[in-house]
């Protein structure tokens, strides 16, 4: 065990966990944070995404010894009430359908549109193209990015 | 898995808890005829009240979900029919999850059932209410009845505007005589039936707020994961115990039988005051398994016993019109043909996981639950605990596509807290949740027609897989039902010769029902057939289906297909194919356009669909749920199949069990048809036509015809 401090959502957290243990379980059962999910445990779903430094990252596949010191961001962090343009977006969209995979979808999406606010369907399917949804909810995710974009850059003027 | 509407008896309950109006339904075992009672008679009948409405003196109004939302939009979509007669806005109603309870009637969420099976019901439910809270209004102001509407969760007079609001006369309306007839809206009268209304479960699944099952907490809760048999029927040998108990945070090593269909599989469940100490127990587990005395299968034995018993086996007649045996003897012109489709896991994106407190005379179940009430059924009997101390609750569900109506990870979470004598989380990993199965069979179908002149004489059809509902039905010998299952029922009367025959087979693998069931291998095998079956008499696919699925509702669906997808005007062997299949009541069409660069992958352009669900809801969840189905067809079409191995499932995890993603999405456009027929289903139709339709529009483009799924895009 050790104690590991990191900022969570803004916060400041430290938490005395498995150094070993992904930041997956320790942000559900440690910190008790139930938004971001699990799907496969190998980086292969994008079900866990969060934001590490900033970065899109699976948190699954992350050992809380290189968390030390960062900055993460789930999807409580996005917004105190749903109003992140994505979310917005998303829920004009209606988006969602089981809704397991869609904090790791909107976590994808608002890094891909910090870093490229008007994305194409190519750069979309390339940044979204790690996060499965079994439900097949990918035509609207689309739509939603596009939608997103748009509200933001409205938003800007 | 199908709900009967017909038997359930329809009442009126009243005054829940004094104060407030309360309405539910009865449901006696075998009665015929609807009764409707007041809450005095239900006392009398010793039943306890299901408010399927409830309005409480504030006004607030509850409506209840009785069936599981895994996607598919119920949670909105009943509520959204209740309101429609009762006349409140959807934006001040609460929606709560029943519990597993017989008093709710069928709970299975499972055939597409949950509409169809309940919207005649759902409206006269909520148009009683609305007459009894006129009734109530009426009577205060010493009015006609005649002279008050209903709007907005208000009533009003209308010569003087007068107005109640709901909850002024809740109490008042609860102590009234429901009305025995009570007249329903006109569709065209509908204010929120058929609007593309927003779901109102789609906040929560958008900001982390919604809770599933492996979210689920009970206080004092340990966690437990499973090393499972993983030839299915292995039994325990040995297990270095005292190495896992070395885990820090390892509690116990429990050995834990669960029930699978007739059979019951062995693991060993490795309990921890955390899930991670879970795991890292189970990684430290080293079990020896004996698995001898049954066959370790090998998927590609499994496809050569099949085709074989296509040739060689009588099978069961399922169904048989004429004399296609006759036909087919003389015949000159003949089709004779093998489709063969591969085995499934469902991975729907939640793995299982369930929670589970054994209390002794009491069990408490929290799970991502697809069937509350056969749950309660199962382990009642399997705990020997009476079904009414079993409580079930459901959470949402990430996904469950059939998986999660089936009955053995409660069992084994129940099993476990026994042990234990605590409250447990039992948590799959995905590898867990795709080698164990229950799997979709693989299915081999032969099928025979013989033409003349371009006109079907007969058509003889064998089935060889594995049946569903075997380990349900000890006999074994009567046919397996879903032999017919997506073949569009028009075709039977303009084929004057026609023969379905089961061929029973049997593997070790654990089958079960995925996303729409038998019509998932059975469209690809039918409506590739019908495509062979137009080439061979000369004629265009999509005519030919017109002229055979000779019907009203098929002709205006395929008006539709032609006139959306632009079939008419499109470039021959441009790469257009064309599918119908009719299921669990609603038929769904489709046309896929492909392409194929030069020197590249094959290319799925565009997706059309139409459906035909009869009565709707909400045509922007039925939009959603048809999109959904495509995408999750075009996986199993094209990218992964479950293959087994010395008796093992090979595939473990999305490495190697590739679905469909975002960039393998085309656009996809679907159209629902307008009609006020019966409702049908809409969560699963939506999914057995884009293979058929897919294979078909390859062999427009490239002239090679595919009869095995999946299809490799690579090298088409
Ligand atoms: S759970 Fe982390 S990528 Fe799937
Ligand atoms: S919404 Fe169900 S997995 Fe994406």
């Amino acid at each position: 065990m050790a104690v590991i401090q990191f900022t969570l959502n803004g916060k400041a957290q430290s938490i005395d966990v498995d150094p070993e243990m992904p930041l997956l379980w320790a942000i559900r059962n440690t910190v008790g944070l139930k938004g971001t999910k699990y799907g496969c445990g190998m980086a292969m779903c994008g079900a866990c995404t969060v934001h590490f430094n900033g970065q899109p990252t699976r948190s699954c596949s992350l050992p809380m010894s290189a968390v030390a010191g960062s900055s993460i961001t789930t999807i409580e962090g996005i917004s105190e009430d749903t109003t992140h343009a994505v979310q917005r977006a998303w829920i004009e969209e209606q988006v969602a359908q089981c809704g397991y995979c869609q904090s790791g979808q909107i976590m994808s999406a608002v890094a891909l549109l910090k870093n490229n606010p008007n994305p194409s369907d190519a750069d979309i399917d390339a940044a979204m193209a790690g996060n499965i949804c079994r439900c097949g909810t990918y035509p609207r995710i689309r739509s939603a990015i596009k939608k997103a974009a748009q509200l933001t850059a409205s938003a800007a003027k | 898995m199908e709900s009967s509407v017909s038997r359930r008896k329809f009442l009126r309950l009243s005054s829940l808890a004094g104060a407030g109006l309360a309405l539910g339904f009865y449901f006696p075992a075998a009665a015929k005829a609807a009764t409707i009672i007041n809450g005095t008679d239900a006392a009398a009948l010793g039943v306890e009240l299901n408010s399927w409405i409830f309005i409480d003196p504030s006004g607030k109004v509850t409506l209840m979900c009785h069936r599981a939302e895994m996607g598919q939009g119920v949670y909105q979509s009943l509520a959204q029919i209740i309101a429609e007669e009762l006349e409140v806005n959807l934006d001040e109603v609460n929606i709560q999850f029943a519990k597993g309870d017989k008093k709710y009637g069928n709970q299975v969420t499972g055939g597409s059932s949950t509409v169809s099976g309940s919207y005649k019901n759902l409206l006269k439910l909520g148009a009683t209410a609305r007459e009894m809270l006129i009734a109530a209004a009426a009577a205060k102001w010493s009015v006609p009845a005649s002279e008050c509407y209903a709007e907005g969760g208000k009533v009003i007079h209308k010569p003087t505007g007068n107005k109640y609001h709901y909850g002024e006369l809740a109490e008042a309306a609860s102590k009234l005589e429901a009305p025995k007839e009570v007249k329903l809206k006109p569709v065209s009268e509908y204010k929120l039936v058929r609007k593309p209304l927003p779901r109102q479960d789609l906040k929560m699944k958008t900001n982390g707020t919604a809770v599933f099952g492996l979210d689920f907490e009970v206080p004092g809760m340990l966690y437990a994961q499973v090393e499972r048999s993983p030839r299915w029927h292995g039994v325990v040998k040995s297990f270095n115990e005292a190495e896992v108990l070395q885990v820090p945070g390892v509690k116990k090593v429990v050995k834990v039988k669960m029930s699978v269909h007739d059979k019951y599989r062995e693991g060993l469940a490795v309990v921890a005051d955390n899930l991670w100490s879970a795991m890292k127990g189970r990684k430290a587990l080293k079990v020896v398994w004996d698995d001898s005395g049954f066959e370790h299968v090998n998927s590609a034995d499994i496809l050569k016993r099949q085709e074989e018993a296509l040739k060689t086996k009588q099978g069961i007649s399922a169904k048989k019109q004429g004399d296609p045996d006759a036909v087919l003897a003389k015949a000159t012109k003949k089709l004779d043909l093998i489709y063969q489709t591969p085995y499934q896991a469902h991975a729907a994106m939640e793995p299982l996981n369930c929670v589970a407190h054994y209390h002794g005379d009491k069990i408490e179940i929290w799970g991502p639950i697809q069937a509350p009430d056969w749950v309660q059924d199962h382990i009642s009997k399997q705990m020997n605990v009476p079904r009414e101390k079993v409580i079930v609750n459901m959470t949402f569900l990430g996904g469950g596509f059939g998986r999660k109506a089936f009955t053995d990870y409660p069992h084994e979470a129940v099993l476990i807290s026994k042990e234990i004598g605590a409250p447990v989380q039992v948590v799959w990993s995905r590898e867990d949740d795709m080698t164990q199965g229950p799997f979709r069979p693989g299915v081999s179908y032969r099928c025979e027609a013989a033409l003349t002149n371009g006109a079907i004489d007969a058509v003889r059809i064998k089935m060889a897989g594995q049946d569903l509902s075997n380990w349900m039905r000890p006999d074994k010998k009567s046919a397996n039902w879903g032999t017919t299952e997506g073949f569009a029922d028009p075709y039977f009367k303009t084929i004057q010769n026609i023969s379905f025959t089961d061929i029973p087979f049997e593997t070790p693998i654990p089958p079960l029902w995925w996303r729409s069931v038998y019509a998932s291998t059975n469209g690809f095998a039918y409506e590739s057939f019908m495509d062979e079956l137009a080439l061979a008499a000369g004629k265009d696919p999509m005519a030919f289906r017109r002229q055979y699925l000779d019907d009203e509702r098929m002709h205006k669906l395929i008006d539709k297909l032609v006139e959306v997808s632009g079939w008419n005007t499109r470039k021959k062997k441009g790469g257009y194919g064309v599918a119908i299949v009719e299921s669990f009541g609603s038929t769904v069409g489709q046309v896929v356009k492909v392409s194929k660069p030069a020197g590249g992958k094959l290319k799925v352009d565009k997706v059309w669909a139409v459906i035909d669900c009869g009565w709707y809801v909400n045509p922007d969840t039925i939009r959603a749920q048809v999109e959904g189905a495509i995408v999750m067809a075009l996986g199993a079409a094209t990218q992964h199949a479950m293959t087994f191995k010395d008796g093992k499932a090979e595939l473990t995890n999305f490495h190697n069990y590739p679905v469909t993603r975002i960039s393998e999405t085309p656009p996809i456009e679907v159209h629902i048809m307008d009609n006020d027929a019966n409702a049908g289903g809409v969560g699963e139709p939506g999914l057995p036509p884009l293979a058929p339709a897919l294979a078909n529009a390859i062999f427009d483009l490239t002239g090679k015809r595919i009869r095995k799924l999946p299809i490799n895009l690579a090298t088409v």
